[in-house]
């Protein structure tokens, strides 16, 4: 018998569920006063440098109909390519934020600053989707269309080069941006593992 | 808190298509993830100050009504300890509950399960580990409730986890059960995880030394989450 490898494992994941809001967005919930505000309420705050930008879309299930249940986390870095804890990082950019498909008609919006490039990457906005029917939360990411994306080391690696479009933002208008995330079957996203 | 992240062990996890847990059908992805070393983007993650917690965020009895009055239930401390897979402590990291009530029902505008709403209960609770990666909230025992999936599947007791680490890619949110509840194996989602060692991993045991006499019960519940390399060998291109 060799040594053991003294390594734990994950803790497996579940599903966020339903109520998935009640512990992460209360106040979508219904669920008023015992925090003074939702936790990941904004990107930024108000003075944040660079260009403010907002971001729509729907999630799709397998069927083309949009989740009304989905809750989705953003990380990003500042318009300098910095991620807040760096040095000489933006301190009005939060970086995360935590946004709720809306419960009627499945739309979320994103408003932030638009990041710069981090570590040889093109500008990005990463995501992770928990909702119920979803087993361990989805990882994917948001580029933009009017940035140069060429040499980025996540799309390079998409082998089929028609997928790489699933992860990129199409600009319909000043400053806004279209994000739809297609969880299953025709144009589904591109998922990560990273 | 430095290093790359390690590569996530699916074999630890739920696949993302699971028949037995209906709405997985049409809500996983059919094609394969795509596999890349984390970058800063996963390496790097939110950090959360003790000024965001209340001193009742973590008293799930007290914080819904501002300690005015006490939620009706099996009072139960829940309490663990935050590692990584290489066994370090995971310090200052956010940890969020939430759960349904004594009757399991949750205050949600969308559960309509008639089994009442306690005036007392909210739900959720947060806190953030100690410098050991400890911590604990104080709650009551949520009741099963039904669920409609097959004809009469009910959910067992469970208390809804959602912990942060150190970085973006650590992001993790599970599910704790309790010791010797008979609807754990009947549950299509806990059985997800097919792996029983797992399964097992989300039960908590009763931890009497972990309770209070003549106030409450204790559940232990440890977390593990993904660990980080520390070679000293990063980013040389050839590859040592």
């Amino acid at each position: 018998m060799p040594q053991p490898l003294t390594r734990h494992r994950e803790t497996a994941s579940q599903t966020g569920g339903p109520y998935v809001h009640i512990g992460c967005i209360p106040t979508f919930a219904g669920l008023e006063g015992v925090y003074p505000e939702d936790l990941g309420k904004r990107a930024i705050e108000e003075g944040a440098k660079g260009e403010i930008i907002e971001i729509s879309g729907e999630v799709f299930d397998g069927t083309g109909w949009a989740l009304r249940d989905a809750m989705i986390e953003s990380w990003q870095a500042d318009a300098e390519g910095r991620y807040p804890g760096q040095e000489g990082a933006d301190p009005k950019v939060n970086g995360f934020c935590r946004f709720a498909a809306d419960k009627d008609t499945g739309l979320f919006t994103l408003r932030t600053v638009k990041p710069g490039r981090a570590g040889g990457q093109a500008p990005h906005i990463a995501l992770w989707i928990a909702a119920r029917g979803i087993n361990v939360g989805l990882q994917t990411r948001i580029y933009f269309d009017d940035e140069d994306n060429a040499g980025d080391p996540v799309l390079s690696r998409i082998e089929q080069k028609n997928r790489a479009s699933t992860l990129i933002a199409k600009k319909d208008g000043a400053s806004r941006y279209r994000f739809d995330i297609k969880l299953q079957g025709e144009g589904e996203t591109v998922f990560l593992d990273m | 808190m430095s290093g790359t992240l390690i590569p996530r062990d699916r074999t630890a996890h739920p696949e993302p298509y699971d028949p037995g847990y209906k709405t997985s059908v049409v809500r996983s992805p059919r094609n394969a993830l795509l596999s890349l070393d984390a970058t800063v983007t996963e390496n790097t993650g939110p950090t959360f100050g003790h000024d965001l917690i209340g001193p009742l965020d973590n008293n799930l009895i007290l914080n819904f009504t501002q300690g005015k009055a006490p939620a009706v239930g099996e009072r139960i401390r829940m309490h663990g300890r935050v590692i990584d897979e290489t066994g370090r402590a995971v310090p200052n990291t956010l940890v969020e509950i939430w759960q349904a009530n004594a009757g399991g029902r949750y205050r949600h505008i969308r559960d309509t399960y008639f089994a009442p709403l306690d005036p007392n209960f909210g739900g959720c609770g947060r806190t953030l580990t100690d410098d050991e990666g400890y911590y604990e909230f104080l709650t009551i025992r949520p009741g099963a409730y039904p669920w409609p999936n097959r004809g009469n599947d009910w959910r067992p007791m469970h208390i809804h986890v959602s912990v942060f680490g150190s970085g973006f890619g650590q992001r993790l949110i599970t599910q704790m059960y309790f010791q010797g509840d008979p609807l754990i194996d009947l549950c299509p989602i806990a059985h997800t995880v097919k792996d029983r060692g797992q399964l097992d991993s989300l039960v908590a045991p009763l931890d009497m030394a972990g309770s209070r006499p003549m106030d409450y019960l204790a559940y232990k519940f440890d977390i593990v989450l993904r660990g980080r390399r520390q070679t000293m060998f990063e980013n040389r291109p050839e590859g040592l």
